[in-house]
């Protein structure tokens, strides 16, 4: 990828300029699409960063969705108790870009000052978002370092849980009752930029030499250490990384919704991204890319299928044959974890390594011991 | 003296409460001695046992209804003694055979594959069977019709025993006594045992090793069922998500008695039982859940092998 | 390097008891003994894979005890193994470019803005790593991935990719297993060959004869943990208590 700094420079342009221009009437006229887009950008985000605990690193997170949860909230009350002073110093009436900006009237009819303030603290909110679930990811991962596989999966998992556990008891984020995000300011340049950015990292940190510690962690400790490799090391800077970019997922989330719940990070969410890194392939990038676009326009399509006549039909015919009456089965095709799950199993069946992954890692017997 | 009595009924509590973690915590730990892998889906095996019961306690209220039963006497015993033994054993062989089933179709095949392969194939399964329920039942609890009487035992003083907790920890007792005379006596307990530290050893001595994984599976399916039941008994609905907090819960109770060990995993269920009471019964209702999830980080980190666990060294 | 009365029990068992061992510069020291006897654990031992239960060792004087592995490695012993544990997702190229990490200046940032440094030593590591896998004649695998190599080949390039790490001490397990006679005979060249080149020391394992008398200056033989014999090679083809506890009395 010789040119993946020009290639990144000019992506991050167009999406400018379209963001500039066409974003407003595009997401006016075309809402259910605009919706799909954001949700691409942020599953990819998601996939990517996971992709390097999971895929590149061989570290089997299961609690992705707590990471993303610890930015969604983090950005979101930064956005009403933490943000107004250092927006007001970069955006406000007497800002620093303002100032840098009056010169040029032409600007205006964008309605500059009001859009600068909403990006500025989108960005600063996410950041923020992603810099504490990286902390989370500090204090996650180095205790998890020692376990191995199975273990490692259901310590992950159970952090996750504790995470949501935790914002379900803490009454300033809301609770059960969940807490609202004022600003909405999540568009699809940031959404796309910072999913770019998750990209160029991941891939420009595991393409070099020292990249490929990660995937000598993943083939072999044992080995990899023999080799003067810290394999500590690197699975804390998977587990920073990753979660630091799921909370920036989380955040951009939360500024796209405006409401966040615990129940919408749980377990199941984790399971999401985990069918979008298996399908992909772990250890592909561009395999969990693809995986992320289509497993989240997949239910669109199965839901608009369902809304078709043919579903009834179908069943109507299947009840025809077989005697009993079954419950609708659209509901089937609207359940995206009934979907998944047989996804996963047969994928695990079939084709492990996934859409683009290496088979390399499937074949091997691995026996899974508590700890060194 | 209050004090004392407080304690020791959240104490019984916390027994009764154990025992279901340690019914559901055997399958676990179980399956991992045999094959080395921790069966994502058994908690949903623990929650169709509690479906099992359902339809058939719904089928026998068609003969003989037994809520007109409002205590347990001389005259009510048998019947309801004979019901619920029915209810119960029936459920425990629909998930014995469901075990197997599953072993056979989702395990099985991958049997030469890396472990997080399985792992992950256990993932969906457990979310297949949740989900799958749920289009079938519907996400709405269902109650579960009365098969015990739910009276205060007489004669206990200040403690109160409910009957249902008398026959969740009879109950256990009893499938803990059929379980060691399995493992302890029969060939195929030893062969399960044998399995569990050395599976191509066994295999050379002419042991049929698939045919005791699906035993292993059946087996810890059946104790998962009895679990369900005797849940379902105590608080009577049934919802189709109803196996994942107890699973996971199970599964720590597992860890913590050392994961391979059969003993370990019925003190590690009683022991997160009556911490779970505990934490409850003295002020912190809200931390209940989290205590396992604590209990298994701390485990992880300090003593992975359990209480009575094995040190397995991978060879270098 | 210097092993000082170490003993290793694993439980009830006690692996390696009471084990001298110095290896100095330059030296091509054997290790013999029966299957069993205990030689593989002397390497994890010495590589901090598993720490004595009693003793020390010493690597120019530094006590090795209690170090991670990757911190022995990067103080200069280096290691094979008995069974092959290559990086299997990798190819030929990798598997002896990520045993460069040791020495690497530049970190993940640098790899981030792909500056000139980081560009220059990238360039450097892959031309060394190329020069190693010359004197072995596997650079024609370059991009072939290790595990499609020949049996024979894996094993020399675990020996390439340990060299890569630039070691003081190469510890070999078993390098010549399951070689023919013509293989054999070149491993041995080789050996001598980057000992020289490379002006290290390397302790190894094997269960040929001929290649152990053939190059060691010295053996040790062990049998159940024990020393039982230590010298030039014709002692210890002569010494009764090493033809006893290969071939029984």
């Amino acid at each position: 990828m010789k040119y993946a700094r020009t290639i990144l420079a000019v992506f991050l342009f167009l999406l400018f300029l379209f963001a500039l221009i066409g974003e407003r009437p595009f997401s006016a006229h075309f809402a259910y699409y605009y919706d799909i887009l954001i949700n691409i950008g942020i599953n990819i985000i998601l996939a990517v960063s996971l992709n390097l605990v999971n895929g590149y690193t061989g570290q089997f997170s299961l609690g992705h969705a707590g990471f993303m949860a610890v930015g969604a909230y983090a950005a979101g009350s930064w956005a009403d108790h933490l943000s107004p002073g250092l927006i007001n110093f970069i955006a406000g009436p007497n800002g620093v870009l303002t100032f840098v900006l009056k010169p040029f009237p032409i600007l205006q009819p964008l309605g500059l000052p009001t859009v600068l303030a909403d990006n500025a603290a989108l960005v600063v909110a996410t950041l923020f978002g992603g810099l504490l679930a990286a902390v989370a990811g500090l204090a996650v991962g180095i205790p998890s370092l020692r376990l191995r596989g199975d273990y490692l999966a259901i310590v992950t998992l159970g952090f996750g849980e504790i995470i949501r556990t935790l914002i379900l008891n803490i009454d300033f984020l809301g609770a059960a009752r969940g807490m609202s995000v004022s600003g909405t300011y999540t568009n699809i340049f940031w959404t796309f930029g910072f999913a770019a950015i998750a990209i160029y990292i991941v891939l420009g940190l595991v393409n070099s030499t020292y990249g490929r510690g990660f995937l000598t962690v993943r083939d072999d400790e044992v080995a990899a250490e023999a080799m003067g490799i810290n394999t500590t090391k690197y699975k804390v800077i998977a587990f920073v990384v990753g979660a630091f970019f799921a909370g920036t997922a989380g955040s951009l989330f939360a500024h796209y919704t405006g409401y966040l719940t615990p129940e919408g990070f749980n377990f199941f969410k984790s399971v999401d991204v985990v069918v979008m890194v298996i399908l992909g392939g772990m250890g592909s990038t561009v395999g969990v890319i693809l995986a992320a676009v289509l497993l989240t326009i997949l239910p669109e399509l199965l839901r608009a299928l369902a809304h078709t006549d043919f579903v009834p039909a179908f069943q109507r015919g299947l009840e025809g044959v077989i005697k009993i009456h079954l419950p609708p089965l659209q509901g089937l095709l609207e359940n995206r974890l009934i979907l998944y799950s047989l996804l996963l199993i047969l994928l695990m069946l079939t084709r492990p390594q996934g859409l683009f992954g290496d088979l390399a890692g499937s074949r091997r017997r691995v026996a899974s011991s508590a700890s060194k | 003296m209050a004090q004392v009595i407080l304690f020791l009924q959240q104490l019984l509590n916390g027994l009764s409460l154990g025992s279901i973690y340690a019914l559901i915590a055997l399958g676990y730990t179980m399956v991992y001695g045999v094959l080395r892998f921790i069966n994502f889906a058994h908690g949903d095996v623990y929650m169709l046992g509690a479906y099992a019961g359902f339809a058939i306690t719904n089928l026998i209220y068609q003969i003989c209804p037994l809520d007109q039963f409002n205590a347990i006497s001389r005259h009510t015993f048998v019947p309801i003694f004979a019901c619920t033994a029915i209810v119960m054993l029936g459920a425990m062989i629909f998930c014995a055979i469901l075990g197997v089933l599953i072993e056979r179709i989702a395990y099985r095949p991958l049997r030469d594959r890396p472990r997080l392969t399985v792992l992950i194939t256990a993932i969906g399964v457990s979310l297949f069977l949740q989900n799958m329920t749920q289009f079938f039942v519907g996400a709405q609890p269902q109650a579960f019709k009365q098969l015990i009487p739910v009276r205060a035992i007489e004669g206990l003083g200040d403690l109160t025993v409910l009957s249902t907790q008398a026959a969740i920890i009879i109950s256990t007792i009893v499938l803990m006594v059929f379980l060691r005379l399995i493992v302890m006596k029969t060939k195929i307990g030893l062969a399960m045992r044998a399995l569990s530290v050395n599976p191509t050893a066994c295999s050379l001595m002419g042991v049929n090793n698939g045919l005791v994984i699906s035993f292993t599976f059946a087996l810890g399916s059946a104790l998962a069922a009895a679990a369900g039941i005797l849940v379902a008994m105590d608080s009577p609905s049934v919802t189709p998500l109803m196996g994942n907090v107890p699973g996971i819960k199970a599964f720590v109770a597992a860890v913590l008695g050392g994961i391979g060990n059969i003993n370990g995993a019925v003190v590690g269920g009683l022991v997160i039982g009556v911490l779970e009471t505990l934490v409850e019964g003295y002020g912190f209702p809200q931390l209940r859940d989290a205590i396992a999830f604590g209990v298994l980080i701390v485990i992880l980190l300090y003593k992975p092998t359990g209480l009575f666990g094995r040190v397995e060294r991978e060879k270098v | 390097m210097k092993v000082d009365r170490c003993t290793i029990r694993f439980g009830g068992l006690t692996a390696v008891s009471n084990l001298n061992m110095a290896i100095g510069n330059h030296e091509l020291v054997g290790l013999i003994g029966p299957n069993g006897a205990g030689k593989t654990t002397v390497f994890n031992m010495i590589t901090g894979v598993y720490q004595p239960t009693e003793g020390d060792i010493f690597l120019n004087g530094e006590r090795l005890n209690g170090l991670k592995p990757f911190h022995i490695t990067a103080k200069g012993i280096a290691r094979t193994f008995q069974n092959i544990r290559l990086f299997v997702s990798l190819t030929v190229f990798d598997n002896v470019r990520a045993a460069f990490n040791l020495h690497l200046k530049h970190g993940p940032v640098h790899a981030l803005t792909r500056g000139g440094k980081f560009k220059q030593e990238e360039a450097e590591i892959a031309a060394q790593a190329m020069d190693l896998l010359k004197i072995f004649n596997l650079d024609r695998f370059r991009d072939v991935m290790c595990k499609s190599l020949p049996y024979g080949d894996q094993r020399r390039l675990e020996i390439v990719r340990a060299l890569a790490t630039k070691p003081r001490l190469l510890l070999l397990d078993e390098p010549a297993a399951g070689m023919n006679p013509t293989e054999k005979g070149a491993l041995m060249t080789l050996i001598e060959f980057i000992q020289e080149k490379f002006d290290i020391s390397v302790l190894l394992v094997e269960h040929d004869m001929r290649v152990v008398m053939g190059i060691c200056k010295r053996i040790y033989v062990l049998d159940y943990g024990i020393t039982i014999a230590e010298g030039p090679p014709d002692e210890i083809r002569r010494d009764p208590k090493v033809i006893q506890a290969y071939l029984g009395e």
